[in-house]
């Protein structure tokens, strides 16, 4: 190395060879590494942070698909139920759930004695407290539709209180039942004799799925039935209206508009509002829809006129990235024989544009069921336990919705509602799932490349 | 509803039309179908247009009258009537022009043209329905209560029986707090993910780590708002703020910033992605043979390049993030404050705005209609930056075009 010429235009720093470099390749090496690493770092907390989220939410939320049950006999005392004892239907159906709470305290506590558990400081109270407030109600209806069950013995699956519920999934302990008002060791004892019983089982719960909310004292009843009844509801009126306005405004814009300030100003219109916070367009819906047009608050027909608004610019914009991706030559060339513009646009433009408008258009609704914002302000956070009534009158009927509905969730204190939040986070990922699924299956069967 | 079912009619009609106006036109043809000036379809759908417009012109009118309170919801019953004669009276006009010479096709074709123009009209609809409800409200605001008060007042303390103070100052602090430090997550991870992505990412990675930040970009934020809440609060409380003695509280600033900047990443990253690519070939080739390195390359002579491209990624995302609420809902807390801890919980524009609209509202209040001018705030911050930023990105584009 040392025989290297001395008259080497830059001295000093470049004394090396390919297998010694010297210290200034060391240190841009260095850099490059550097550099590298920072880019793979950057890509690590993405895919980091999208692993922590799944899983927390997963871990969370799978809670909410299995639920506690309680088997036991219940005598339908007919004194209680049925004090005329004419089993007529108009006349039980005065008397009231807590009149079914009685029948219900007297079964448990019949169950207990006959089991014969023997726990230490076992109150009443707590006896009673194993199951759930909503039980009442659920034997209730059951009797009610069916008035000859009164005077007779069934076998009811009845709902295990929140609590023994969260002992079973690990989010309660005995522990720290001690510090809980709700709960006691000694009845999360009684449970786990009772399981051992084999009369308490958790299995998967169907009816998280098809139930309605329920209050703040009885989160194990509480499900999403409204909430999917009124996205889905949401997503026709999107569907009905966002997509021929969209498509419509996209074939105007793209095929037939002069190029001139008007069409300019429609433009830039178009990609700001596609910017516009979703909150603003809440505030829209408050002020147009409800207070000026007078319809009903946390309605579906209000929530999707409100998301139509909103996914109307996203679909513009993909619906005319579509429309743009068709060569000039098919539209001359119809054109060419005699085609007006009109039918060379929709017999042959818009039949090859289609598979990019139906991806672009899924995409759209999948952003329009995942957003809260703007159905806050229209009234959806009300709380709705009866279902809608089937469209259209049912459009105009209180609803929920599955966003609005886990935010509901989240404002509830009793830590059970956070796994009720996240299950139904999990119904909302696996919806937004398959429509984008089916969204990559579109464009890979149809997408054709000129 | 006497309405819907004028509707359910006029549609009956329409398509009662189309089959006439189609059977006319083979009629008039006589023998040979080619002396149509047009083909029968246009001249049914002529038909059915005609008596389905008139119709529902007057359905809208009616029911717009009916919003202003011109007329009551009694009239239905006559509306509908007057709805049906306007579509009879379409239907019978129309079907006495159809003849060999009438230019049917023309005549749909206006229509339809002017259906796309109304269809495109919209968006102009929504943005000035989006400005007017707002100078509306806001100018009722601005009557009950003093302007100079709510622009440069530092409290916010909102009363039910009267006498708030309504500053926007405490929120608008928040709300620049909270995305400042959204961008200073989402900027630098999503820009160095992007140039990761696009200059030295091997195939392999980049088959899972491109549908990885897809997917980041699709999650809802009341997903990530729940994130917030449930996780990256409380670890920030029980890891970082007791044991520094800076503060108790579960939402903090710092808590719906990072989420905030984790929802970020792949909307910077996209955007760098497009710019980056939008780099000329060339200017790379330059670079790497006069012999620099992949990473000189990117820092001397990309980046650079793309500078104003990235300036107005950045405006869009910082954007987004003023206007982003869920996150802040549920993550950042609802205390209007000025303060520099980040694990103090503050509030923004977007969460005073659900606030301060969502329960049972008096349109007549100024606590109430205080919302208006915080959305008017927030629109008007949003707008001016997109229109900065898509004026930069466009120009950018421009360039190498």
């Amino acid at each position: 190395m040392t025989d290297m010429p001395m008259s080497n235009p830059v001295s000093g720093a470049t004394k090396g060879t390919l297998m010694q470099p010297d210290a200034r390749t060391r240190r841009r090496n260095a850099a490059e590494k550097r550099f590298r690493i920072y880019g793979a770092t950057a890509i690590g907390i993405a895919v980091l942070a999208l692993v922590v989220l799944l899983f927390t939410i997963f871990r969370d939320g799978s809670g909410a698909f299995r639920q506690t049950y309680l088997a036991i006999p219940v005598e339908l005392n007919a004194q209680v139920l049925d004090p005329k004892g004419n089993r007529d239907p108009g006349e039980m159906s005065k008397v009231l759930t807590l009149g079914y709470g009685k029948v219900l305290d007297a079964a448990v506590e019949a169950t207990v004695a006959r089991e014969n558990i023997q726990i230490e400081g076992l109150t009443e109270a707590e006896i009673k407290g194993l199951i759930s407030k909503d039980a009442s109600a659920q034997v209730r209806s059951r009797v009610l539709a069916d008035p000859e069950l009164v005077g007779q013995t069934i076998e009811v699956d009845v709902l295990a209180n929140g609590r023994v519920d969260g002992y079973f999934k690990g989010r309660v302990t005995l522990a720290s039942a001690e510090r809980d008002n709700n709960t006691s060791p000694q009845q999360l004892m009684l449970a786990d004799e009772l399981r051992d019983r084999g009369l308490m089982v958790t299995r998967f719960n169907w009816h998280f799925l098809s139930n309605p909310d329920a209050s703040d004292q009885r989160p194990e009843a509480a499900g999403v039935g409204v909430a999917i009844l009124g996205s889905l509801y949401m997503m026709l009126v999107v569907l009905f209206l966002a997509v021929p306005i969209g498509v419509a405004a996209s074939i105007y814009l793209e095929e037939f508009a002069p190029k001139n300030r008007w069409t300019d100003v429609i433009e830039v219109n178009i990609s700001n509002l596609a910017a516009v916070p979703s909150i603003v367009f809440g505030i829209l819906g408050l002020a147009a829809f409800i207070n000026f047009a007078g319809l009903p608050q946390s309605a579906p027909i209000v929530g999707g006129l409100v998301l139509t608004l909103m996914t109307l610019p996203t679909i513009i914009i993909s619906t005319r990235a579509a429309l743009k991706a068709v060569p000039p030559s098919i539209r001359d060339a119809a054109l060419g024989v005699g085609a007006s513009k009109m039918q060379s646009v929709f017999h042959h433009v818009l039949p090859l544009a289609m598979p990019g408008i139906l991806t672009g258009t899924i995409i759209g609704l999948a952003q329009a069921l995942g957003e809260t914002a703007p159905l806050l302000l229209i009234g959806m956070v009300a709380f709705v336990k009866n279902f809608p009534a089937s469209p259209p009158e049912g459009l105009f009927d209180p609803a929920s919705a599955l966003p609005v509905q886990i935010y509901n969730w989240t404002q509830r204190s009793d830590p059970a509602f956070i796994e009720r939040a996240s299950g139904a986070i999990i119904v909302l990922l696996i919806f937004l799932f398959c429509m984008n699924l089916l969204a990559i299956y579109l464009r890979r069967k149809f997408e054709r490349r000129w | 509803m006497p309405l819907s079912w004028a509707l359910f009619a006029s549609l009956l009609l329409a398509f009662a039309g189309y089959l006439l106006g189609r059977s006319r036109a083979f009629a008039a043809a006589g023998p040979d179908v080619r002396q149509l000036h047009s083909r029968p379809t246009y001249h049914g759908a002529s038909v059915a247009l005609t008596a389905l417009m008139p119709a529902l012109a007057v359905l809208a009118i009616a029911s717009i009258l009916r919003m202003a309170g011109v007329i009551t919801a009694e009239a239905g019953t006559i509306v509908g009537l007057i709805a049906l004669a306007a579509s009879v009276l379409g239907l019978g006009w129309a079907a006495t022009r159809i003849g060999r010479d009438f230019q049917a096709r023309n005549a749909v074709e206006r229509i339809v043209l002017g259906l796309l123009i109304m269809c495109s009209l919209i968006a102009i609809l929504t943005t000035a329905g989006i400005v007017l409800s707002l100078l509306f409200e806001t100018g009722r605001f601005f009557q009950v209560y003093d302007w100079k008060t709510f622009f440069f007042g530092t409290e916010w303390t909102p009363r039910f029986q009267g006498n708030s103070q309504l500053g926007i100052l405490p929120l608008l602090w928040g709300t620049l707090y909270i995305s400042f430090i959204a961008l200073i997550v989402s900027v630098p991870v999503g820009l160095f993910a992007a140039i990761y992505m696009s200059e030295y990412a091997s195939k392999r990675v980049r088959s899972f780590a491109k549908p990885a930040i897809e997917v980041l970009a699709g999650i809802p934020t009341i997903v990530y708002g729940l994130f917030a809440l449930v996780v990256v609060g409380p670890m920030l409380r029980d890891y970082f703020a007791q044991p520094l003695q800076l503060g108790n509280s579960a939402s903090s600033v710092l808590t719906a910033g990072l989420v905030m900047g984790i929802m970020l990443i792949p909307f910077v990253s996209s955007l760098s992605d497009d710019i980056i690519n939008a780099v000329p070939q060339s200017l790379r080739d330059g670079a790497l043979g006069l012999g620099s390195t992949p990473s000189e390359t990117i820092r001397q002579v990309v980046l650079p390049a793309a500078l104003p491209g990235i300036v107005g990624a950045v405006l869009l995302a910082a954007s987004r993030a003023i206007g982003e609420t869920m996150i802040v809902v549920l993550g950042a807390g609802a205390a209007a404050q000025l303060g520099l801890n980040p694990f103090e919980a503050m509030t923004t524009i977007t969460v005073k705005i659900v606030s301060q609209l969502t329960g049972d509202s008096d349109f007549n209040s100024p606590e109430t209609l205080v919302a208006f001018a915080l959305g008017l705030t927030l629109f008007i911050i949003t707008l001016a930056l997109n229109v900065v930023a898509l004026y930069i990105v466009r120009k950018y584009r421009e360039q190498y075009e």
